[in-house]
């Protein structure tokens, strides 16, 4: 059977809701310390981010990381990319454009000249890849309270980890009251598909509307029951021995692949 | 005891809601809030919460509201949300049920506790690990209850606390709050609720007491209700 655009909408949602309950698991990945888990994925990012642009044999090892603890925690890889397909493709359209500006020939591929545009390109998207990777591999193993624990934890500034918190709490909000209007739009406008350009304008500003009021009501709710800006109630584990001999290995890897070529390394084992 | 002398508010646009309103609520009293659509029961609510301050003054337990208090004030105070979408925020009932509780200073052994004595009690331990999203409308509307009795309010406020239930899950509500020992204010439409739940009615009229007496006298005063843009409870109606 088709799928009408707010079922779609709904099924986002669905997803997106389903993060909690991936982040609820109780595998060894998920019950390491909240703080442990974020200065390592901060770490990765900057590792991944500080290859060289041509140095694409050096950063594809830094794959390894992400791919053991999503086993670890139990949660396919794929679900990664199913969960990101969307925002994949942004990501991978950043180095598009250059092999139409770097043409400096690198090596011979058969017939073909690889040229620094094309290696470039790769290595970006794959930086771009593997920095999502690890902030959804952070996301899914650690409850968004606890992320903003720790983020308070190393003095980030209270507003900012507040904003993080009520745009992924309103994300849902605004997605539920997307649904409830384009169900509402489709039911008038029989055999259309999307939302018709001329109202784009005013549906996009009663989405707004709507979804302040909802999310005044529910900042409300959190304001009678306590909430101060700090996260008293989210689930604290202790810093223990496990967590500094995670973060050490975490370290010593990227420190291995950044500058210890680990691409060559991996090869010796097989060719003499 | 909760008490509001000479209240009045208005929004930006000068109209006023609320005009020098002044009622007691005394401890233990289940007080329905009725009135047609902008009548200023929400409002009134609002007020009450300190969600929006206004002219006049409001005491609860004799301590006049004001910004240094207010999480004092709001620590006694357990609002129930016409949606509860809008309330249970947290991933699964539990952590829902702990949020308040914990925010408020209990230990989390003690609010774990507590959640599972609430629970206990409204016959809802199956709901405890439950995802919100995956609720049904009377499960999520039980567990909202929930969620506000783990925080031992002195007074419980409910916003239409029946709307879209069935009549199944709006019997269990109703059962529920009849059996709550706390002080209650509930804003509804449902006057048949309000005549199960309350014993005392106060009648808005754009944002005046139209009337405040017994729920038995004032939802049978049929000439009374209908100048409110109110219609006679169907129980009565029909008898």
């Amino acid at each position: 059977m088709k799928r009408e655009p707010g079922n779609k909408i709904e099924h986002a949602l669905h997803e997106l809701t389903a993060m909690d309950e991936l982040a609820a698991g109780s595998s060894f990945v998920h019950s390491l310390n909240p703080g442990a888990k974020l200065a390592a994925a901060v770490l990765y990012i900057l590792a991944v981010l500080s290859f060289h642009k041509y140095d694409l044999s050096g950063i594809i090892p830094m794959v390894i990381w992400p791919v053991l603890l999503f086993t670890l925690a139990g949660i396919p890889v794929r679900t990664c990319f199913y969960k990101l397909r969307i925002v994949l493709p942004l990501v991978m359209a950043v180095g598009l454009f250059n092999p139409f500006f770097d043409h400096t020939p690198m090596f011979r591929l058969g017939g073909f000249i690889v040229t620094g545009g094309v290696i470039s390109m790769i290595t970006l998207m794959l930086k771009g890849v593997f920095c999502l990777m690890s902030s959804f591999l952070l996301a899914a193993t650690t409850p968004i309270d606890s992320i903003c624990a720790a983020l308070r934890k190393i003095h980030v500034p209270e507003m900012l980890v507040t904003l993080l918190l009520l745009t992924y709490r309103y994300v849902g909000v605004l997605t539920s009251e997307l649904a409830v209007m384009t169900d509402a739009y489709h039911l008038r406008a029989p055999g259309q598909k999307g939302i018709h350009i001329s109202a784009w304008g005013s549906f996009l500003g009663q989405l707004l509307l709507r979804s302040m009021d909802r999310a005044q009501s529910l900042y409300e709710s959190m304001l009678l029951r306590g909430y101060d800006g700090r996260f008293h109630y989210a689930i604290r584990t202790k810093f223990a021995e496990r967590d500094a001999v995670y973060l050490a290995v975490s370290a010593a890897f990227f420190l291995l692949v950044r500058y210890g070529n680990a691409a060559e390394l991996v090869g010796r084992l097989f060719v003499r | 005891m909760i008490e509001f002398k000479n209240v009045s508010f208005e929004y930006e646009n000068g109209k006023p809601v609320v005009q020098e309103l002044s009622f007691q609520i005394e401890k233990g009293e289940s007080v329905g809030l009725i009135g047609a659509n902008g009548a200023g029961k929400s409002t009134v609510m609002k007020l009450l919460l300190g969600l929006v301050s206004g002219d006049g003054e409001i005491l609860i337990d004799g301590m006049p509201m004001s910004r240094n208090n207010l999480a004092d004030i709001r620590k006694k105070l357990g609002f129930v949300l016409q949606d509860s979408d809008d309330q249970m925020f947290m991933p699964t009932v539990y952590e829902d049920l702990i949020f308040g509780p914990v925010n408020y200073g209990m230990s989390r052994e003690e609010a774990d506790r507590k959640a599972d004595e609430v629970l206990t009690k409204l016959n809802l331990t199956d709901l405890k690990h439950r995802h919100n999203h995956k609720l049904s409308g009377g499960e999520k509307k039980m567990a909202a209850i929930a969620v506000i009795l783990a925080m031992e309010p002195e007074t419980v406020l409910m916003d239409e606390p029946t709307a879209s239930l069935d009549p199944y899950n709006r019997r269990i509500v109703i059962n529920t709050i009849k059996d709550l020992k706390q002080t209650k204010i509930i804003t509804s439409h449902d006057l048949d609720m309000i005549m199960d739940t309350c014993s005392r009615v106060i009648l808005l009229s754009n944002g005046r007491i139209a009337a405040d007496g017994p729920a038995e006298e004032i939802l049978r005063d049929k000439a009374l209700l209908e100048a409110n843009h109110l219609e006679l409870p169907l129980g009565i109606a029909k008898r």
